[in-house]
């Protein structure tokens, strides 16, 4: 028997009492070596910034190992690695900022060729019913990128919405949610 | 590495009890069905107006970032009274006093162990104990309305609680909501990440409020409707409700992922 999934909701304006924890944006402990910073604004169709929102990330380490809930595949054995994070804001600027490192590259779809580095993006805020999800690729893996048979499946002409700009201790990537530039969202 | 056609061995009535790391770690999910979830765009909730892509969207072959997913309890520290929001300050909360409990499942019906299941919700008033939250009913000094806890090894949570109160918004003239909980889903996978609210039955608002209706189809609305079990309750102390959440489960046939 097949039972059908529980729809979603908002997350209303709200959530700043339960959803936010302390550090929910470190992905790695602060101070590992190698981190990097990833810092972005989210802008709402007449690209104002959205003040309240949250914004989770999902990746593994720089070796390509997941720090995953029931231990599925090789584990991460990087310090305090969470490999989860959570930025939630109630009366932002509509920016957000992780630390973490940068991901390695895992198997494709069917385990087939390497994807390259990227971060699995959910979005929710007050006004959005269901959460998008988009992901963060990197512009200095030019060749990686141009090997990713996910960002093969994106029209060339919005793949640069996917590919986070580097800054001098990271990263940027800015979130579109509507409108000119609207970064691409997956059917996940 | 498995794939999901491998049959589990199952309990005496047929639910799997413990989730295994690889039997269970489907390679894909199944797609949840159109109007399974509301339209990002729907006209009438108005801040969707502003909040809603559109472009379509582009389709996302599961891979191991997609089937995988945190394991939270270290980083949050879970404490006991972390799923009793009455014990949380000094005294005691003003209202009905209630169990909420469930099930988490995946859509074959497999328990979800050691999930993170988060709440959050207004007081018996209807008033958030939020800066944001205006509305002129009294804040309890006795409530902050903020909960978590893991599933248990058979997929079940358990909070206890004071009922919300349904509370105004300005969505519309005369806008209300019905009286709900948000929950917070994190599932064994990124692919099953849920942010929902569930609801008390029988609630006048329900006609009225677009965030509800925002679920096209009535079945599905149901799904998000809790029911009261008189079993549960605690004598003398707590009216109880229950309510099971059902996330994504396997795509049951190669066929169902065309990539
Ligand atoms: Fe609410």
């Amino acid at each position: 028997m097949i039972f059908e999934v529980t729809p979603s909701q908002t997350v209303g304006p709200y959530f700043a009492i339960g959803v936010p924890f302390p550090g929910g944006n470190l992905i790695v402990p602060d101070g590992t070596p190698g981190q990097i910073r990833i810092t972005g604004s989210i802008y709402d169709g007449h690209n104002e910034p959205i003040p309240d929102h949250v914004i989770e990330f999902w990746q593994p380490d720089g070796d390509g190992r997941f720090a995953d809930i029931y231990g599925y595949g090789e584990q991460s054995t990087l310090p305090g690695f969470r490999g989860f994070g959570r930025y939630g804001i109630e009366d932002g600027d509509g920016s957000y900022e992780i630390v973490t490192v940068k991901p390695g590259r895992v198997p494709g779809p069917n385990n087939g060729p390497l994807q390259a580095p990227h971060i699995d993006v959910t979005l929710m805020a007050r006004g959005m019913l269901h959460r998008v999800v988009t992901r963060i690729y990197f512009a200095d893996e030019a060749q990686a990128n141009a090997e990713d048979p996910v960002l093969a499946g994106v029209p060339a002409s919005r793949r640069d919405t996917l590919i986070a700009s580097a800054t001098p201790d990271g990263y940027r990537f800015d979130i579109h949610l509507q409108g000119h530039g609207e970064t691409v969202f997956f059917d996940i | 590495m498995s794939t999901t056609n491998e049959q589990p061995e199952t309990d005496t009535d047929g639910v799997r009890r413990i989730y295994d790391p690889v039997a269970d770690t489907p390679l894909r999910y199944r797609r949840d069905p159109p109007e399974a979830h509301p339209s990002l765009d729907y006209p009438p909730y108005k801040s969707t107006q502003l909040r809603h892509p559109k472009e379509p969207l582009v389709y996302l072959p599961h891979t191991v970032t997609e089937i995988t997913g945190p394991q939270l309890d270290r980083t949050l520290a879970l404490k006991e009274t972390d799923h009793d929001l009455t014990v949380q300050a000094q005294g005691e909360p003003i209202g009905e006093r209630i169990i909420v409990s469930g099930h988490v499942y995946d859509t074959e019906g497999k328990p979800l162990r050691d999930t993170l299941v988060e709440i959050w919700q207004a007081n018996a008033a209807g008033r958030y104990d939020h800066r944001w939250d205006r509305w002129a009913a009294p804040l309890d000094p006795n409530f902050h309305g903020a909960g978590r806890c893991l599933t248990d090894s058979e997929g079940r949570y358990e909070f206890t609680t004071i009922k919300p109160g349904p509370y105004p918004w300005g969505n519309h003239y005369n806008a209300w909501r019905p009286a709900h909980i948000h929950f917070s889903l994190l599932g064994r996978a990124f692919t099953q990440r849920l942010v929902t609210q569930m609801y008390f039955p029988g609630d006048p608002f329900f006609p009225y409020d677009p965030i509800f209706n925002s679920v096209r189809d009535e079945k599905a609305r149901g799904r998000m409707i809790s029911t009261f079990n008189i079993h549960q309750t605690r004598p003398n102390w707590a009216q109880a409700f229950n309510w099971d959440i059902y996330l994504r489960g396997p795509a049951s046939t190669p066929f169902e992922e065309a990539f």
